[in-house]
């Protein structure tokens, strides 16, 4: 066959893939994003008008703070506790194997069976964490009741289904770091502490750079954690009060509990705007650090 | 992982290209038997139909039927939206919950008119309001038939009630509350008996009737102006409520959540008004270890009704003449009996609700309450509301205010302000 076409052709399958997947609903939810369109499946165009109700609108804004407030106490905690796990399971451990496929573990539990046990962890009358709280004469907390005590139950659910997958991927860069240094420095009298942040760390930046990106965009997506631990019927609005309602739930409630397509279309672009945004600032951030 | 938003992308973007193509129509034929016509109906829940779709089959040999069941109102949803905005996938016949059907009497055209199809003449088989839901506002058009009603009755606990020295007959519970500010007084006499469990479960139910029991119209006037509030039956139901939650009586226990389920067996809550569709659910969640301790009353107010369902056809489908004869078929008073022995699904045909079939009707779990006769008086007493448009959401959000004061959250004067806004901003 002739070189010149079949590579492209070889590549060709991604392309194609990713323009009927990835491209093209791209695309058209910014078409419907710009239209009044509900349920007969075509509806007026309004230009730029649902995205200026978007930025009026103060669920909207909630949902944003509630998403970034949980990106946070989700990722920060788990990527700290991974790259010390990572480095823990990088020592000469016995029994190493077992451990690592211990720490991957969480990863193939099903989220809703997640969400299920800590709801009922964090329940408001028979939960486990209120039961330990009373032991040490603390009142029982209402979890979804607030926004600080939501966002933490949500987040630990998150925290603990990823921190094992973000220590293997730790794990597998620690381990191309050559030995060597790590001598080099023992004999200069560095700590093993010291070794860590002046060895390690700066060693699997690229490593880092994509969990922080990887964690970021799946925090902006949070959904099923929050769906669950809400229950009831009405659970798509994140509590009484949208105490931790995510972004893409509130896309879900615009176009399918309130039936505005336009609306939840014009929502799913901004969460892909916030996303490229939170990219490249971390991108920025990490470069800069180098 | 990205995989999340891809995915809805993706079926938003399958929409649009299933809307595109749907036009030139031609669904594969059906496959499974030749010479039959396949009728695919589309159910949430439990509607009972197992034994009529046999009959069916039997009495009509060229027709087989399928029945696609969704376990939840709520997943149901999303999914009958997607088939409806996309023109396919709905199959032959759906079932419209009645805050949905609201949701769809502003878009009619992408369902039958069951009047082409000798629908006129079965108006006497239902009851008048049932009958006008499905209507549009010309009187031309009808949309679905009705299946059942969500005839209320109060469902209590006897062993609770005798623990609070509160009388546990039927009857005489009935007499217990004649108003609703009877059953408020009734609810603080058993505060005192001290048995340690709440009076109701949630806000939500308590609200929901009292609104339904206005009469008329609720967020929404006939001509779908929003009157959330200047509509005194809103207010009426409203405060209300919130006298009975800062009263105390009120679990805080969200419906259809964990903490309920396990609320129902473990004696959480005395009283909890109870469509009759949800007598399985009690049932269910209470255990074989309750039985005889639930028992059912007649509900506080004249009657009422809370959801209840129609059939209707949609447009796409390549068979609605056969699809509207079965819709007439489940829906005549023959086949709404079958399911309420079925699955306790309260008739909305009159002519069903009196049959001895119903009317005599036990149910062995709640003492074997007459719940056939209960919830016929109850389903008979009540007014036809008129609900709008945007009927549920605007009741999701009302409800949610309710939670915010249970939760002491928000006073119920920000609650109150705080549903309000919400409503508005909705439906602008």
């Amino acid at each position: 066959m002739d070189t010149k076409w079949s590579p492209y052709l070889f590549v060709a399958p991604f392309f194609v893939i990713f323009g009927i997947f990835g491209l093209f609903p791209l695309v058209y939810t910014a078409w419907v994003s710009l239209h009044q369109w509900s349920m007969g499946g075509s509806g007026t165009f309004i230009g730029f008008e649902n995205y200026l109700e978007l930025f009026d609108d103060p669920n909207f804004w909630n949902a944003t703070i509630n998403t970034l407030g949980m990106l946070v106490l989700a990722t920060v905690p788990q990527l700290l506790i991974a790259l010390v796990l990572a480095s823990l399971l990088n020592q000469g451990l016995r029994r190493l194997t077992f451990l690592r496929v211990g720490v991957l573990l969480p990863i193939v539990t099903s989220v809703a069976a997640i969400g299920i046990v800590f709801s009922q962890i964090y329940d408001r009358d028979a939960g486990m964490v209120n039961g330990m709280l009373g032991l040490i004469g603390v009142d029982a907390v209402d979890w979804r009741a607030d926004k600080w005590s939501s966002w933490i139950a949500i987040s630990t659910m998150v925290n603990w289904r990823w921190t094992g997958y973000n220590a293997l991927i730790y794990l597998a860069a620690m381990q191309s770091v050559p030995r060597d240094l790590y001598e080099a420095a023992t004999v200069d009298g560095a700590s093993r502490i010291r070794q860590f942040w002046s060895i390690t760390v700066p060693m699997i930046r690229p490593a880092i750079i994509f969990t922080v990106i990887i964690s970021t965009i799946a925090g902006m997506q949070l959904f099923t954690e929050p769906l669950i631990f809400g229950q009831g019927s009405y659970a798509i609005s994140g509590g009484s009060l949208r105490q931790f309602q995510t972004l893409s739930m509130y896309m879900f409630e615009k176009a399918f509990r309130d039936f505005d397509y336009g609306y939840g279309s014009a929502v799913a672009w901004m969460i892909f705007v916030l996303i490229m945004l939170l990219a490249l600032i971390n991108f920025l951030v990490m470069r800069k650090g180098k | 992982m990205p995989v999340r938003l891809r995915r809805t992308l993706l079926a938003t973007a399958l929409a649009g290209a299933l809307a595109a193509t749907s036009a030139c129509g031609g669904e594969a034929e059906d496959s499974a038997e030749p010479g039959k016509t396949t009728l695919v109906v589309k159910t949430f829940s439990q509607f009972g139909y197992e034994q009529l779709f046999a009959e069916y089959e039997a009495s009509h040999p060229d027709i087989s039927i399928e029945e696609e069941n969704i376990g939840k109102l709520g997943d149901y949803l999303p999914k009958l939206q997607q088939w409806i905005a996309t023109g396919e996938g709905a199959g032959d016949v759906v079932a419209l919950e009645e805050g949905i059907l609201s949701q769809f009497m502003a878009n009619p055209q992408h369902f039958v008119n069951l009047f082409d199809h000798g629908a006129a003449e079965l108006e006497s088989n239902f009851l008048d309001w049932k009958w006008q839901q499905a209507l549009t506002p010309d009187g031309n058009k009808l949309v679905g038939l009705g299946t059942d009603i969500g005839a209320q009755g109060m469902c209590y606990r006897t062993d609770l009630f005798a623990a609070a020295g509160l009388p546990t007959d039927r009857e005489a519970v009935g007499e217990l509350w004649p108003t609703w500010e009877d059953y408020l007084a009734t609810g603080k006499r058993f505060l005192n008996g001290g048995t340690g469990a709440h009076f109701f479960d949630s806000s939500n139910g308590i609200y929901q009737n009292i609104l339904m029991q206005q009469g008329d119209h609720t967020y929404y006037d006939t001509s779908n102006n929003l009157v959330i509030d200047s509509n005194p039956a809103v207010r009426t139901a409203w405060d209300m409520t919130i006298d009975m939650v800062e009263s105390g009586l009120s679990a805080n226990i969200e419906p259809w959540s964990p903490q309920w389920n396990a609320g129902f067996k473990n004696g959480k809550f005395a009283t909890i008004p109870c469509p009759s569709w949800m007598l399985g659910t009690i049932e269910k969640q209470s255990g074989p270890e309750n039985a005889d301790k639930w028992d059912v009353a007649k509900v506080p107010g004249d009657g009422a009704v809370r959801g209840g369902s129609f059939l209707a056809v949609p447009t796409q489908s390549e068979h609605q003449a056969e699809a509207a004869e079965l819709v007439k078929f489940l829906t005549s008073p023959e086949g709404q009996i079958a399911a309420f022995k079925s699955k306790n699904n309260f008739p909305s045909s009159p002519q069903a609700i009196d049959d001895p079939a119903v009317q005599n009707f036990t149910n062995d779990y709640f003492n074997n309450a007459p719940v056939g006769k209960i919830f016929g008086e109850s389903a008979k007493a009540i007014q036809p509301v008129y609900l709008g448009p945007d009927n549920n959401p605007i009741g999701d959000r009302v409800s949610n205010a309710l939670v915010a004061v249970e939760q002491g959250k928000l006073s119920p004067d920000e609650a109150w302000k705080k549903a309000v806004e919400d409503a508005k901003r909705l439906v602008n």
